[in-house]
Order: C-alpha cells, then sequence, then structure tokens
C-alpha cells in the first residue's frame, strides 16, 4: 500500500485572476465594451499628455517676475508671486500674523473632527461654533488691546471667502433651527410666516439676493444707519442660507420618531424644554452630514460677492490675471482657483460621507 | 430627574392661570408676531419712502413707459435703443428662459449619460465618469463660467482667422456662426403637421394601452409614434417640395454676414451651466439606479422578460420615483444658477433689468422686487409641473 502523498492543489488558471481575468472582466467583456474602452483610452491619451506637459513638464516654477517664463508651458512664478493677494487680499502686510493665526485656530478646530476618538472633540466643535467667530473676529478687525483697525474693505482673498462662509453658516444655524421648528409648529400664522420666508428666499438666486442687500438694505434702514458692504452680504447671506438651514433641519426633525415627542410629553416636558433636551439633539446629530454639504453648496456661493464688488479669492485672481505686465495667465489663476476649491470641497464631501455612514444607525425604520 | 419629581410633590395645586393654556398661549403668540411684522413691515415701508425722497429718487412703475436709450447685445425680440424699460424686461427674461431651457435639456442628457456611464460594467469608462463628477461638483460655477469665457472663447482667433467646419461653421473670438434656417411657401404646413402628429400619437398611445388591458395584444407605439412624429411632416416636406433653404455665414470685410451668430457669452454660460448641472444629475440618476434592488432585475429575469425590456419597463420606472425629486431642484437651480450671467455680460434679466436700468433709472425697489418676483414665478411653476409629474410617477398602493 502506497503512502499518500499529499499534491500540491493547483493555481487557479490564469483566464480566472490576476491582471488578465480582470481585463477580460473589465475591459474586454462584450463587444459594446471593448469599444468603450478603446474610446476612454483615445480620450486618455489625446488629453493627458499635453495637459501633464503644461502644468508639469514644460511649466515654470522659479523665477520672480514675467521673464522666467517660457511660455511652452503654465506660469506657476505668476501664482507663487500673487500667492499673498491670493491668502488675504488688502490685508496691511505687518499685520498678517493675525490672519495666520485665524487660520491656525480654525486648523485647530477642524483638524480634530477628523481624527477618531479626539478627546473632547464634540466640545472643540461647539467652541469652533461659539467662541471661534468672537476671537477671530476681534483679532481680524482689531481696534481693541492694542491691535491696529483694519478696515473691511482691505480684506480679501482666501481669508475672506473663509469669513463669508464661516459666518454665513454659523449665523444662518440658529435661524434655521427657529424656521424650521416654526414650520412644524400647530400655530397656523407661525407656520405661514416660516412657509413663506423659506420658500421666498429658496426660490430666488443668490446674487438677486446679494443686490438687493448692496442695493435696497441702506433704502430699508432709518437715515444714518448704514453698515459696510462686508456686512450687508453677510446678512444678505445669512438670510439667504438660513432657509435652506431650515430645509435640512426639517428634514431631522422628521425623522425623530413620533415616540419621543410623545414620551416627552408624558415626562411632563414644555414644548421648548423637549425640543431643546430631546428633539433637536437628535434631530441635530441626524443632520449634521446635510449641514456639511450646505456648507460646502455656501462655500461654492460665497464667489458671487466678486459681484456686488467684494475681493474674494476668485475676485483676487480675476482682478491678477488681467494684469498687463503678465499677459495671458488666466488658465493658470482659474486652475489655482479651482484648485483651492476642490481641496475644500472634496474633502469635506468626503468628510460629510464618512459621518453618513456612521451616523446611518438605529434611526431608520 | 430628582428635579423633576420634586416639582411634582411640591407643585401639586392646579395652576388655573389662563396663560397656562397652550391655546389661549398660542393665540397671544399669534399675536404678537403678527403686531411685529406689521410694525416691522411698516417701519421699512416708512423708511424706504423717507431715503428715497430724500435721494430724489421717484416711485412707481412709470419708469417701465421711458426710453431705455442703450443697445442690448443679443434679444429674441426686436430691441433697439428708443424701446422702453419695459421692453429691457421682456428681452432679459426671455434670455434667461432660453439659456435655462437649453441648458436644462442638455444637462439632463448629459447627465443621464454619465450616471450611468459611472456605473458601468468598463471599469475605464466609470472611472472617467467619476472624475468627471468630483473634478466639476466641487468647483464654484461662476469660476468655471469664468474659465470658459475668459480661458477658452475669448483667446480665439479673429473673425478673419476663424476656424471653420465645412464652410458652414464658423468659431472665432466673436462667438460661433451657423447657417439660418430659411422658411419658404408652407412650411407651416409641415409645422401644423408636426403637432397633429404628437396629438395623434398620444391618442394611438391611449388606445394601445387600453387594447393591452383588454386584450393582451402589444402595439409598436414607439416606432409607430416616430412614424407620426417624424415621418409624416418628413413626407409633407417632400411633397411640398422642400420649402426650406439655408442661409450660410460668410466673412464680408471685419466680420460675418448671414447666418446666426451665438455669442460667446451665451456659449460660455451654456457650456458652463450645462456642465455643472449634468455632474449632479448624474450623482441623482446613479443613486436612484442603485436604489432599485437587484432582486427586480433576478424577478425580471426568471419571468423570461428580455434585458431590453427589463430596463424600460422595470428598472427605469423604479428608479425615476428616486431621480424625480432631486432631479427637480437641479432644475430650479440651473435657472436661478443662470443669473450668474451677469459676471460676463450676457443680457439675462439680472444682467439687463436688475444692473442696466437699475443704473439708469435707480428704481432700486420696483425692479429688484420685479425680478425676484420673475424667479420665483419660475420656480413655483417648475415645482408644480414636477410635482404633477411626480404624482403619476409616485408608487400607487392598491
Amino acid at each position: 500500500m502506497g503512502k499518500y502523498v499529499e499534491k500540491e492543489a493547483l493555481p487557479p488558471p490564469v483566464s480566472t485572476t490576476g491582471p488578465v481575468a480582470w481585463v477580460r472582466q473589465n475591459l474586454v467583456s462584450t463587444p459594446l465594451n471593448t469599444v468603450l474602452t478603446l474610446f476612454a483610452l483615445y480620450l486618455i491619451w489625446e488629453l493627458l499628455p499635453p495637459i501633464l506637459n503644461w502644468a508639469f513638464f514644460e511649466a515654470n516654477f522659479i523665477g520672480d517676475d514675467v521673464s522666467a517664463c517660457s511660455g511652452a508651458g503654465a506660469c506657476w512664478v505668476f501664482i507663487k508671486t500673487r500667492l499673498g493677494f491670493f491668502t488675504y487680499g488688502f490685508y496691511p502686510d505687518p499685520e498678517r500674523w493675525r490672519v495666520d493665526i485665524s487660520f491656525l485656530l480654525l486648523a485647530l478646530v477642524i483638524v480634530p473632527q477628523f481624527i477618531k476618538g479626539f478627546p473632547y472633540k464634540a466640545w472643540i466643535g461647539v467652541a469652533g461654533l461659539t467662541i471661534l467667530p468672537v476671537i477671530v473676529g476681534i483679532l481680524l478687525v482689531g481696534g481693541m488691546f492694542g491691535l491696529n483697525h483694519v478696515e473691511t474693505h482691505q480684506w480679501g482673498g482666501l481669508m475672506l471667502t473663509l469669513v463669508l462662509s464661516y459666518v454665513g453658516i454659523v449665523a444662518a444655524l440658529p435661524f434655521g433651527v427657529i424656521l424650521a421648528l416654526g414650520r412644524r409648529s400647530e400655530m397656523p400664522t407661525v407656520r405661514l410666516v416660516c412657509v413663506a420666508f423659506i420658500e421666498l428666499w429658496r426660490g430666488v438666486p443668490l446674487i438677486s439676493v446679494l443686490f438687493m442687500a448692496s442695493v435696497m438694505l441702506p433704502l430699508f434702514l432709518p437715515e444714518g444707519w448704514d453698515f459696510e458692504k462686508l456686512l450687508r452680504a453677510l446678512i444678505g447671506i445669512t438670510m439667504f442660507q438660513s432657509a435652506y438651514m431650515a430645509e435640512v433641519i426639517r428634514g431631522g426633525l422628521q425623522a425623530i420618531p413620533k415616540g419621543q415627542f410623545e414620551a416627552a410629553a408624558a415626562l411632563g416636558l414644555g414644548y421648548w424644554r423637549s425640543m431643546g433636551l430631546i428633539i433637536l439633539p437628535q434631530a441635530l446629530k441626524l443632520v449634521i452630514p446635510g449641514i456639511v454639504n450646505t456648507f460646502i453648496a455656501l462655500f461654492k456661493d460665497t464667489t458671487l460677492v466678486l459681484i456686488i464688488g467684494l475681493l474674494d479669492i476668485l475676485a483676487t485672481v480675476q482682478s491678477s490675471i488681467v494684469d498687463p505686465k503678465w499677459g495671458g495667465v488666466a488658465t493658470e489663476g482659474y486652475i489655482f482657483a479651482a484648485f483651492c476649491f476642490w481641496v475644500f470641497c472634496f474633502g469635506m464631501s468626503r468628510y460629510s460621507q464618512a459621518l453618513e455612514r456612521k451616523l446611518h444607525t438605529g434611526h431608520k425604520r | 430627574m430628582s428635579q423633576n419629581q420634586s416639582d411634582i410633590t411640591t407643585k401639586p395645586k392646579q395652576s388655573s392661570s389662563a396663560f397656562n393654556d397652550p391655546r389661549v398661549r398660542g393665540a397671544v403668540f399669534q399675536v404678537l408676531l403678527v403686531g411685529f411684522l406689521v410694525w416691522f413691515g411698516w417701519t421699512i415701508f416708512q423708511n424706504t419712502l423717507q431715503n428715497m425722497e430724500s435721494r430724489g429718487i421717484t416711485t412707481g412703475f412709470d419708469f417701465l413707459s421711458n426710453p431705455a436709450g442703450f443697445e442690448i447685445l443679443m434679444s429674441l425680440v426686436p430691441f433697439d435703443s428708443s424701446d422702453t424699460y419695459g421692453r429691457t424686461f421682456i428681452v432679459g427674461l426671455l434670455n434667461t428662459v432660453l439659456v435655462s431651457f437649453v441648458g436644462i435639456v442638455l444637462a439632463t442628457i448629459l447627465g443621464f449619460i454619465m450616471g450611468v456611464a459611472r456605473l458601468s460594467q468598463n471599469w475605464l469608462i466609470a472611472k472617467v465618469a467619476t472624475v468627471y463628477v468630483e473634478t466639476l461638483r466641487n468647483i464654484p460655477l461662476l469660476l468655471q463660467i469664468f474659465f470658459w469665457y475668459f480661458a477658452v472663447l475669448q483667446p480665439l482667433p479673429s473673425p478673419r482667422k476663424s476656424l471653420e467646419l465645412a464652410e458652414t461653421f464658423f468659431v472665432n473670438n466673436r462667438g460661433l456662426y451657423v447657417p439660418a434656417p430659411v422658411f419658404g411657401d408652407g412650411f407651416t404646413a409641415v409645422v401644423v403637421t408636426f403637432f397633429i402628429g404628437i396629438i395623434a400619437s398620444v391618442v394611438m398611445g391611449k388606445w394601445a394601452f387600453k387594447r393591452f388591458e383588454a386584450t393582451g395584444q402589444t402595439f409598436p407605439t414607439f416606432y409607430a409614434s416616430i412614424g407620426l412624429i417624424i415621418g409624416l411632416p418628413l413626407v409633407v416636406f417632400a411633397v411640398l417640395g422642400a420649402p426650406l433653404s439655408w442661409d450660410l455665414p460668410a466673412l464680408k470685410g471685419f466680420n460675418f454676414r448671414g447666418g446666426v451668430q451665438i455669442i460667446p457669452e451665451f456659449i460660455a454660460l451654456l457650456l458652463a451651466l450645462t456642465t455643472y448641472t449634468a455632474a449632479f444629475i448624474a450623482e441623482i440618476v446613479r443613486s436612484g439606479i442603485m436604489a432599485v434592488p437587484h432582486g427586480q432585475t433576478e424577478a425580471a429575469e426568471s419571468l423570461g422578460i428580455k434585458k431590453s425590456v427589463t430596463l424600460r419597463l422595470i428598472i427605469i420606472p423604479q428608479a425615476m420615483r428616486v431621480v424625480i425629486p432631486p432631479l427637480t431642484s437641479q432644475y430650479l437651480n440651473l435657472a436661478k444658477n443662470s443669473s450668474l450671467a451677469t459676471a460676463i455680460g450676457y443680457p439675462d434679466i439680472v444682467s439687463v433689468f436688475m444692473g442696466t436700468t437699475l443704473n439708469q433709472t435707480g428704481q432700486a425697489v420696483e425692479i429688484v422686487a420685479m425680478t425676484m418676483a420673475v424667479y420665483l414665478t419660475i420656480s413655483l411653476t417648475l415645482s408644480v409641473l414636477m410635482n404633477w409629474y411626480n404624482k403619476s410617477m409616485a408608487l400607487k398602493e392598491r
């Protein structure tokens, strides 16, 4: 009797695993698929090399003025020399450290939100929504604690974009909560007023809201009251954003099971206490991804302020590329601005998707 | 918790004060709210009147019949500088409607293609579509409009060195020139047959459905409709001796004569609106298709239904239910976003009416109110239409 000798298992046939099978399954499974693959390859072949050449291989990175640019590829020197303007606008040079500290504070609030299990994460987040705007406001405006006053018309660039979107979202949050509660109120007048307010702002484009804020707001106010342009834009953005915020929060309120309202009532809690202690904490937690999404939309929409004459990052780029000294750097400028926006928006949308998966627990029926 | 309990034990006496009655409280609160709003509105009204008086601005809508005195780059109705401000409103409105309508149609087509492409089994196609969506929807629309206008269309060659296609289409820094149709005698008959074809195919569809319900026999409605809507007018067109010719654009001196000029502002705005909104529509379509459980496809397969029929009668109708509500809001967004035209000078309602006309007349309140009313009307009309369509598509539970 022979002894049993274990044979080594044969490897799987090449046609079912490994790169060959992957190509077969994913690229050439049917005639149509093959045609599509060839089409996509052609597209990539036609587009990618020229773009890479322009942006990297033939581009100019070193130098201080237009003479450093060969003209064959992108002239990144332009971006390098204007970077300060794109970041701070006309914020006076010796005071720019104040903006830097504000950026740092913002990062200190935001970065922990991405780290799992960071201590006091939630409290840091709350501080970011309440204390941070006050500190940053004092830092940027100045005029107290020995800081020089900086007029808001000198603000600009990335800093102004961040200020507009951050203030817009923070100020819109309480209004949004009130409007959302009002829309679900049992009092007909309150409901009507809230629905009218929300639908009015949601029905018109932001640009007409900004026009209204810059042209009509001065007419509405008693004589002698006048706001700066930045503040008027902020008022317009807040009104507009609170309507969108209200709809997001209403979605969260609707997702809370009826039992929670009934349980709160059974405990003898009044309206405000049951909302504040039971319903809103759950609803707001549910809609964090939605709030992040409206924040992304607002962040992109802040570019519209250039139409009423504020100098956000796109406006700084726009005013730099018309400089005849450089000539024909429009594409470089726009790509730089697009890249800045893309990094922020893509990062935030990934964050909101991750949150959505994490919070997707127990509330769905 | 303990505090609540002590509340209950220490305050057993019933509070019979009317203020604790939720109905009375509600009434008081509502009266206060209405009072506040009336006071607020009145204050603003008074301030506005006073401010306008002190700045010497007249009120009322009389300015609409004054001559405008400026030219408009593009208008669908005849317009020159001796026309009234009221007519600038119409011109702007029509331009807004035009770019929104064309944009919605193109964005829907591109968006559906990209949405399906992202779900393609072909890895390469899916990745290309993903890169498209993730790039375009994370860059502000205004930046994209600027990019198309200032970085792509403006550096194009001058009319004398235009890029051309078969000597009928020309592109240069003044826009795109395409042949203009010249309608001959009897072309109205073709148009009339076209509409008759539409009506006939609707009637036929109803008849075919009734017959299918009654007898189970199918009828090739789709091909018959194509025959009625496209074939019939073509036959009439041929019988009447092709009453249509083309006016080709041609270079005369420094500029083009003949044909239709599509201004670069329109092209830039349309391109940006279409590609930007299509990225969002692609995501909506993808989530809609993914929302249909795979069991539906398997059930259709086990019933022996053909693949194309499965897609048309089982997958798409169920996906549309998920797709339509967010699609509506994308259409509304596109219509509202068309107001960014003002940044590059396409003469839409914001740029012509809320821009030039407002600057010339100074009547901010009337003009901003009229413009906002237009957008509100567009928004409400579109959402009513889409709600009606949504209702007809919604799940009918028996």
